[in-house]
Formats: C-alpha cells, sequence, structure tokens
C-alpha cells in the first residue's frame, strides 16, 4: 500500500487514536503487566516477590501443563474435523431460497442465540445419567457416564462445542456461498456437470477464504474456549478435560499461584499469535481475517 | 488476532472491573438508606444458613442505629473467588466469612485480617461462649482471628432407612460390614452409595476418614507440617487402595464421576431410594428438610458415624468435616468499622433467636450449653447425635482441601479424583502429592 495514495483516498490517520488508545490501555499494559507477574512468585493477597525464571519452570515443567496442552490440541483439531464439514455443509445448503430452508436455518441457529453458561448447564442435566435424557426417555443407551469418564468426556464436549458454535460458522458459509455469481453455475450446468461437480469445482474453490476465515475463528476460538467446559466439567474427570485457558484459570484462582498462572497466559498469547500468523499467511496477505468472532 | 487479544484482554479486565464493581451493588435486597459508607459489609453464602445470617442482622440494624450492618450474598464457588480476589486489592468486606485452616492462614500471613485476641480478653463471655475444639479452628500461631458463626458440619454416614428395612439389613459398623453390604445392594438393583464425583470434594471425605480410621490424626498432621515424602505413609496407601476395591466392587452409583452437588443430584439419589448410603456433612440434613421434606418428617433418613476400621490406629470417635464457618474481620476496614463489627460479634452473633433459629433449621450451633434447646428439637435426633459426635470426638479435623494450603487442595482433589476413576495408582498418587508438600 502507498502512503501517498492512503492519504490521498483513506480517513486521517487520526481517527485511529481511539482505538488504538483502547488497546493500548486494555491489551498491551495488561500483557506487559502479565509479562511482569510471571517473573514473580504472589499468592494474591500478599507481597509481590521476584522469583526470575521459577514460575516458569513450574509451568513448564509441570506435567498437567503438557497434559492441558495436548487437551487443547485435541480439542483444536477435532473441533476442526467435525465442525468445518458440517457447517459448511449446512451454510451451502441454507443459501438456497426455497421457504423450507428458512425455515430450518432458523432452527439451527437456534444455539447462536444462547450464552456458554447456559448450554453448559442444559447439557449437564440432560446427560445426568441418573436424572438426565436416558432415565427420563426411558431409553438405557442415553444413560452412560457421559461426564464422568475418561474416554468419552473429550468427545461429549466436542460435541457440545460442534452443537453451540456451529450456527455461526454456518451463517458464515451461508454468506460465502451466496457471494458466488449465479453465473457461474448457469454456465456449468450448460456444460452438463451435475450437482456434486458443481459443488467440487465451483462451491468449494469459490469458499476458499471463507474457509479460512471461519477455520481461523475456530482455532483461535479454542485457544479461548472457557466457560463451557468451566461450568460443563470443570476440567474433570482427572485432568481429562483440563486445558490451556481453565489450567491457567484454576492455578491462578484455585491454586493461588499467580506467577504460573501468568506465565501459562503468556504461553497462550505466544501459541494464539503464531497460529494467527500461519493461518494469514495461507489465506493470502490482503485477506487478513478482520472479522470479529460473533459468538 | 489483535481483535481478538483486545476482546479477551477487555473480557478479562471487564471481570476483574465487574467482581470488584459488584461489591458496590447489593444483592441483599433494597440497601438500607441508613447504613453508609462507614457501616461495616458483610459478605455471606447463599444456602442452608442464609436466613438466619438474613434475619440476625435485620433484627441487629433494628435495634442498632449505630452500628448498621451492610449484608450481601454470594454463592460458594463463586465466593471464593471473589473474596479472595476483593481482600488481596484491599477491598474486602468487614467480615470476612471463612473455613479457617490453610486460607484463612494466608489472610493472616499477608496482614489482611485482625487479631481477635484483645477483643476476647475483654470479653471472656464470647470465648466462654464456643465449644473449644471448635474455636481452636480460628486459632493461627496461638491467636484467634476467627469466630464460628454458624453450626458443626462433621460429615456422617446418611442412610435410606427404608431401604435397609426391606433388605433386612442394618448400616454398617465396620468396613468389612460395609463391603458385605455392597453386593446385596447391587444385586436388588440399589447403589450402595450415591457421590457427586463431579464435584471432586464429596471424594475427599473418604479419603479423609478412611486415613483417620487408619493411620490416625497424626498421618495427615505430618501432611499438614509439611514432612517429607508424608503421602506415602502406609496409611494413605491402604486408604486409597480401599477406595479403589469399594469403586470395584460396584460400590458407588453407576456414573458417579457425572453427578454434580451443586444440584443436589447426589441427596436426591439418597431420598427417591436410588442409593442406600451417602458419605456427607452435617449441612445435607438441612437441605433434605428443604429438598424432601416428607423424607426427613416420616423419619426415613438414617444416620451413623462413619464405620470403624479392624486393626486401624485411629479413634472410631474421630470426626471429620467443617467444624464450623467462621467471621474474620478485615484489618482494611476502618476504626468506626471495626467497631461496630466487634459490637455484632458480640451481641448479634448467637443470640437467643440466633442460636434457636439455627436448631429450628436441623443444624447443630457450634456453642456450649444447648443441650435442653437440641433435646426440644423437632430434629432431636439428628441435631442430639450431632452434638455428641462433635464434643465427645477426640480429634475433629477441618476438611482438607481448606485446612491445606489451596495449591496443595487444587492438586489433591484432582489426583483423588483419578484415584475414583481408577486412572492412577495409590503408589502415583502420593508420588504425585509428595511433589506439592511445601507448596
Amino acid at each position: 500500500m502507498k502512503v501517498r495514495g492512503a492519504r490521498a483516498e483513506g480517513p486521517s490517520a487520526w481517527m485511529v487514536v481511539p482505538a488504538l488508545a483502547f488497546f493500548l490501555v486494555f491489551a498491551v499494559l495488561p500483557l506487559l503487566g502479565v509479562v511482569f507477574l510471571s517473573f514473580t512468585h504472589w499468592n494474591g493477597l500478599g507481597a509481590i516477590t521476584w522469583a526470575g525464571l521459577d514460575s516458569w519452570q513450574t509451568a513448564l515443567t509441570d506435567s498437567v501443563t503438557m497434559n492441558a496442552l495436548v487437551v487443547t490440541l485435541k480439542i483444536m483439531v477435532y473441533s476442526l474435523l467435525v465442525q468445518v464439514p458440517i457447517s459448511l455443509l449446512l451454510g451451502v445448503f441454507t443459501a438456497g431460497n426455497q421457504r423450507y430452508r428458512a425455515v430450518l436455518a432458523v432452527l439451527y441457529f437456534v444455539p447462536l442465540l444462547l450464552s456458554s453458561a447456559a448450554v453448559a448447564i442444559a447439557f449437564k442435566a440432560l446427560l445426568d445419567p441418573n436424572f438426565g435424557m436416558g432415565p427420563g426417555l426411558g431409553l438405557p443407551f442415553l444413560a452412560q457416564n457421559w461426564l464422568g469418564s475418561a474416554d468419552l468426556v473429550l468427545f461429549v464436549v466436542i460435541f457440545v462445542i460442534a452443537w453451540q458454535f456451529v450456527p455461526f460458522h454456518t451463517l458464515i458459509y451461508q454468506g460465502g456461498v451466496r457471494q458466488i455469481p449465479a453465473s457461474f453455475y448457469e454456465a456449468a450446468q450448460i456444460d452438463g456437470a451435475g450437482r456434486l461437480q458443481q459443488f467440487f469445482h465451483i462451491t468449494l474453490p469459490q469458499l476458499k477464504y471463507t474457509i479460512i476465515t471461519s477455520s481461523t475463528l475456530m482455532v483461535l476460538g479454542s485457544l479461548a474456549y472457557f466457560d463451557l467446559i468451566f461450568v460443563l466439567t470443570a476440567g474433570g474427570p482427572g485432568y481429562s478435560t483440563r486445558l490451556l485457558p481453565l489450567h491457567m484459570y484454576l492455578t491462578g484462582f484455585r491454586a493461588n499461584d499467580m506467577g504460573a498462572a501468568s506465565a501459562l497466559g503468556v504461553i497462550l498469547v505466544v501459541i494464539g499469535l503464531g497460529l494467527a500468523l500461519v493461518l494469514q499467511r495461507l489465506g493470502g496477505k490482503n485477506r487478513s481475517s478482520s472479522q470479529l468472532e460473533g459468538a | 488476532m489483535k481483535m481478538r487479544t483486545t476482546t479477551s484482554m477487555l473480557a478479562a479486565a471487564s471481570a476483574l472491573t465487574l467482581a470488584l464493581g459488584l461489591s458496590a451493588c447489593g444483592s441483599s435486597g433494597p440497601a438500607d438508606p441508613a447504613a453508609d459508607s462507614d457501616s461495616p459489609s458483610m459478605w455471606a453464602l447463599t444456602g442452608s444458613s442464609e436466613n438466619i445470617f438474613r434475619s440476625s442482622v435485620e433484627d441487629w440494624n433494628a435495634a442498632n442505629a449505630d452500628d448498621k450492618i451492610n449484608q450481601e450474598f454470594f454463592a460458594n464457588d463463586a465466593y471464593k473467588t471473589k473474596v479472595r480476589t476483593a481482600v488481596g486489592a484491599g477491598e474486602g468486606p468487614t467480615f470476612i466469612y471463612g473455613w479457617g485452616g490453610g486460607v484463612l492462614k494466608s489472610y493472616v500471613d499477608a496482614g489482611h485480617v485482625s487479631d481477635l485476641d484483645q477483643f476476647l480478653t475483654d470479653n471472656p463471655e464470647v470465648k466462654d461462649r464456643y465449644i473449644p475444639s471448635v474455636l481452636e479452628n480460628g486459632v493461627i500461631d496461638g491467636k484467634t482471628y476467627a469466630l464460628p458463626n454458624n453450626n458443626m458440619q462433621p460429615v456422617v454416614l446418611y442412610y435410606n432407612k427404608q431401604v435397609f428395612e426391606d433388605m433386612g439389613v442394618e448400616p454398617p459398623e465396620t468396613w468389612d460390614d460395609l463391603m458385605a453390604l455392597v453386593p446385596k445392594f447391587n444385586e436388588a438393583g440399589i447403589a450402595p452409595f450415591a457421590l457427586a464425583g463431579q464435584s471432586k470434594w464429596p471424594n475427599l471425605m473418604w479419603l479423609s476418614y478412611l486415613v483417620d480410621r487408619i493411620g490416625g490424626p497424626e498421618v495427615f498432621q505430618a501432611i499438614l507440617d509439611g514432612e517429607e515424602d508424608a503421602w506415602s505413609d502406609p496409611a494413605v496407601i491402604e486408604a486409597l487402595t480401599k477406595i479403589q476395591e469399594l469403586v470395584d466392587a460396584d460400590g458407588f452409583i453407576n456414573g458417579f464421576s457425572s453427578i454434580a452437588a451443586d444440584a443436589g443430584a447426589d441427596s436426591a439419589l439418597l431420598y427417591t431410594d436410588k442409593a442406600a448410603m451417602m458419605l456427607h456433612g452435617g449441612w445435607v440434613y438441612q437441605n433434605l428438610k428443604n429438598d424432601a421434606p416428607e423424607f426427613v418428617e416420616s423419619g426415613e433418613v438414617g444416620f451413623v458415624p462413619f464405620p470403624e476400621v479392624e486393626g486401624g490406629a485411629g479413634d472410631p470417635a474421630n470426626v471429620v468435616g467443617n467444624p464450623a464457618n467462621m467471621w474474620s474481620v478485615s484489618s482494611a476496614a476502618s476504626d468506626q468499622q471495626k467497631e461496630s463489627a466487634l459490637n455484632y460479634l458480640k451481641d448479634g452473633l448467637f443470640s437467643e433467636e440466633y442460636t434457636q433459629a439455627m436448631i429450628d433449621s436441623g443444624a447443630v450451633p457450634a456453642v456450649n450449653g444447648i443441650e435442653d434447646q437440641l433435646a426440644a428439637s423437632d430434629d432431636k435426633d439428628f441435631v442430639e447425635f450431632v452434638y455428641g459426635l462433635a464434643q465427645d470426638a477426640p480429634s475433629f479435623q477441618l476438611s482438607w482441601d481448606q485446612a491445606l494450603s489451596p495449591a496443595q487442595g487444587d492438586a489433591m482433589l484432582a489426583n483423588l479424583d483419578q484415584i475414583f476413576i481408577g486412572e492412577i495408582t495409590p503408589e502415583q498418587f502420593a508420588e504425585n502429592m509428595n511433589a506439592t508438600l511445601g507448596e
């Protein structure tokens, strides 16, 4: 971008001041504070004492941190694998103009309206093995130890996350599909392309940037999953759903080790920045994701 | 990404502002116009004793225009996080609700709570009011920093009398009795024990009782003192082994690790005849009176002490649980606030009506000389049982998650959870926990 051109066409650079001030006060300053705290010992009550690399060592050598990292990555990868195809297909489907699709779309988007805590409480009640939907509907198969079994719980969490966030990504894909010019499809039909061929040769390639945007939001979102899992499983059983943000919270506010929690916070920021950069590269420089995450 | 960071930082900053700001707007109904900024503030917990705290302060404010108290209520887990942040920032309430133990010690170490020794010397009747072993819980390094404000909550073994009668069996007196009951109930299609494993802390009641019965209170004392490899004590290993044996024998209800205690789903299993027994704190009786009055009134709820372990070194009369919850007075409060607070601790707390209201709710206040009132209670059986249990106990061990430092407590609950679901062995538990000693 040429500076000369920008000056001539774009708005005045002064307009960035409020946003920049906001960013400095609420993002940069706290971040520096967290970096500082990560080199100290503080239990949240008494004096803050310098600790050098102590807290970093605690945070990095703790096997729970490694486990939390693995859990976070698993949730990230599985979320992508589950949510991308579902929301892509739903997005393509709901992009049509028929009335029944509009009605269905309204139903699909309902979870988007609910808060994470409400979703978690509702699922917790439904999944209760003794008073939940299994016994309630008389279907013994549904009365599993959903949230209490280390083998099942991760999949339950991924399912609930997908249930909550698929509508949001469906909305993005719906918008993406509606941007594709109808003439592409008309031309393909004249050439005798079937529905599948149209999907693979027109829809999918045209959605490339939508896919990258949506995946970026999913990946970065899964670095921030907290409320839903905190209410649903509190990280349990054992450490099986204790992902990094939750581990950071519990270290800071349950175990009262603010130093180690800050180190974990810094690690989260670094991972988030790294992933965001990689995904931006994938999308090409000028197509960077500028949307706010709406959910 | 920048936007993302901004959003989450903004969220964190707002959360903190919100947490601190909440203290300004009361959840206790319309603010008392006469209570000004120099009135002492009190943060209490919702739940079993809420009404007693509420009416006590209302009565106090009506009678003491100069010492009015601003009262607010919070849910347990939310309170624990909020109060610590607020106290650390010097924004805490005048009356700090607490559990004694490791958390109180951390307040004392950081100089956030007032030493009440002089107050107790000046007002000996306040000190004499309390059962000494319970009062002891607010003492750190020989000085009193907290006074009991509610009931004694020993952990007891509740059972469903109707279920036991139908099966023609008796409640267990020894660990072997208990293990022998397990297959009988399982055959009858009734879960032997209800347990809210997802909440993690209910699991702890099993560990603390078993360790005490097998090795005596000295074993836990060594852990508290941070002695090297204290968690590897044979009594701890044996207790954990017994827990896993009980899990393997299907002693706990199917899916116990999915059950949360907050909504009372574990007690519900007991009064809906789905489970025969439940190891739980004394407060459950108060909750049962609310949630399932017919179950309590018909006398179907039974209660016995935790069974003896054959050959164990611990006195079977020992109890674990919460001796009582307590009030501390913030050292950041103004002199005027402190003075009003002490006046309330002297004359408002455990007034006659307070004590009686507590007994009426099915709870046993942590005070002396209430035998007659207990005997006249509708819940005579239970309150006398609890009172006797607490008074006769050679040792009344505070719940470990409160007695230990928060860092150790958190690790202990997570590791114990893994013991219950069979993910680690007792030896691995001991090894993981030894690493936290002294934290």
